[in-house]
């Protein structure tokens, strides 16, 4: 399996039970998990981006045992962000980004929004856009952040065919015609992590075709076992379970690696 | 063996009662629940009228008629109209199938409008669950915290009450009943967070701990792996699962001669 969203070192605002990177590993792997794709919690508050990315390459080299796959931070409202761009392409050699625009506070019809994805376009970089992070009722009182409006992306795909986006922790707020609507507007995949309501997974494909959904957990700040249990709870059949686990995860990386 | 606390006749299609439990049984079935309880009806709303709950527990009992021996019910009262309730209480729980007692968002439960409620229900030897947010992004006027609920619970020490959603901001939760070992906590209803069920089990011990889903609005899976995905001693998951809850109904199913 595939888990197209974990994130390692530290939640800023508790630890977690598995927040050791090894332990994360460990975690995945008794899960079944062969390969997930890593952000770090750092890109929410560090300013210094190149030093969270750097880490987070090191991280999953020295401990990933072969299964983490980092996807650096990029903050573009940073002077000179397009230099992150660069070097996690060039330096890092990521295959992916992950952007938070909810905790460095731009939306999504900025320019530098446009213009990172036309970097992103260039140099073949998926981009995975982190809807939220938590609910937004239990945030801490001093960090109080909005989850991103995602409604201007129909319009921003419409001049960026060729990106690859990756929503995460999207199914909160991206839900109904919305959601059907941005599947529609370009190569848009949606991960699990975030969908409720009974059956979940299977009124997800109600909205968008099953090759644009991703098997995502949001381990270690969720239960890795939610992801899974979700897998069992939809009646899926093994093909379907297939391409959600992995089959549309590798060929997300495998169209966009150089 | 897992007994579900918290479950709704939403999330799925259905025009009828029946309709709905029969297809959320085929999802516990997928998820391995044996047992569910279920509150409030096809419709909600916030500040319930007299006829407006009747109708609800109408719905909840109608659920229930072929499924007896997997599914209980709670009856859905208000304290904003506190002979109607005890009336309500009298039909669904004396003379009628429930066994237990929900309360929602209409009045905050420190009130003392709550306290010939609770006496009445406790006196069936109902269980008495209020839902209860700490919500940061402010809560509705009649909607709980766990803080209210530990108001109420010094007043009734020897009552048993389960504190839903566990305040949703459970690391605030958990700590606004600690102290009032009568308070039991629903694990349902809010993300699958993790180190939650740890904190819990540290602070509360495992037996004051009931797993609930709050489907349809949630699922099995997510609020499942609270309790599955824990580090936590296998002997707590079983008292969380199922064994906690059993207990709790036993006395009341007993009396309705209800199998368990
Ligand atoms: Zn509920």
């Amino acid at each position: 399996m595939i888990d197209v969203n974990v994130s390692l070192s530290r939640w800023p605002f508790r630890r977690l039970p598995d927040d050791e990177t090894p332990r994360l590993v460990a975690r995945l792997k008794r899960a079944g998990v062969t390969q997930a794709i890593a952000g770090s919690f750092d890109a929410l508050l560090h300013k210094d981006v190149e030093g969270v990315n750097r880490r987070l390459a090191q991280e999953c080299r020295t401990h990933g045992d072969g299964l983490l796959v980092p996807f650096g931070c990029v903050n573009p409202t940073l002077p000179d962000w397009q230099e992150d761009v660069r070097r996690c392409h060039e330096v890092h050699r990521m295959r992916g980004i992950r952007l938070h625009p909810d905790y460095h506070g731009y939306t999504l019809d900025a320019p530098e929004f446009a213009e990172l994805l036309t970097l992103a376009i260039k140099h073949q970089l998926i981009v995975q856009l982190s809807v939220m992070m938590e609910d937004e009722r239990t945030q801490h009182p001093l960090v109080q952040v909005q989850a991103v409006d995602t409604s201007p992306l129909v319009d921003v795909l419409a001049d960026h065919a060729d990106a690859t986006l990756v929503l995460l922790n999207s199914q909160r707020t991206v839900r109904g015609e919305a959601l059907t609507r941005l599947a529609e507007a370009g190569n848009v995949s949606f991960d699990i992590a975030m969908q409720e309501s009974v059956g979940g997974i299977e009124k997800l494909m109600k909205l968008v075709p099953h090759k644009r959904l991703l098997f995502g957990s949001h381990a270690p700040l969720f239960y890795l076992e939610s992801a899974l249990l979700k897998l069992q709870e939809s009646d899926l059949g093994e093909t379907i379970r297939r391409a959600i686990t992995v089959e549309n995860a590798s060929r997300l990386s495998n169209s966009n690696s150089t | 063996m897992i007994w579900d606390l918290h479950c709704h006749l939403s999330g799925v299609d259905g025009r009828t009662p029946d309709e709905r439990i029969a297809q959320l049984m085929e999802y516990a079935d997928r998820m391995g629940i044996e047992r569910l309880v279920f509150f409030m009806g096809m419709q909600w709303s916030h500040e319930p009228s007299p006829d407006d709950f009747r109708r609800q527990n109408d719905e909840v009992i109608q659920a229930l008629t072929h499924w007896h021996d997997r599914a209980f019910g709670f009856a859905y009262v208000s304290p904003q109209f506190v002979e109607e309730s005890l009336a309500e209480i009298a039909r669904c729980i004396e003379n009628g199938p429930l066994v237990g007692i929900k309360l929602w968002v209409a009045k905050r439960c420190r009130d003392e409008a709550l306290d010939a409620i609770i006496e009445r229900a406790a006196a069936l030897k109902a269980a008495i669950f209020q839902h209860t947010w700490f919500k940061g992004t402010g809560n509705l006027p009649g909607e709980s915290t766990p803080v209210d609920l530990a108001a109420l619970a010094a007043r009734h020490p020897t009552v048993r009450l389960i504190c839903g959603h566990t305040g949703g901001d459970w690391e605030r939760g958990i700590r606004a009943i600690r102290g009032h070992a009568n308070v039991s906590i629903g694990t349902g209803g809010f993300d699958p967070t993790a180190g939650m069920m740890e904190m819990a089990v540290r602070e509360l011990g495992p037996r004051r701990i009931l797993y609930g889903s709050d489907i349809g609005g949630r699922s099995f899976a997510s609020q499942l792996a609270k309790v599955t995905g824990a580090d936590i001693p296998d002997e707590a998951r079983r008292l969380i699962l199922g064994q906690n809850l059993r207990r709790m109904l036993l006395p009341i199913l007993r009396e309705k001669g209800i199998d368990a």
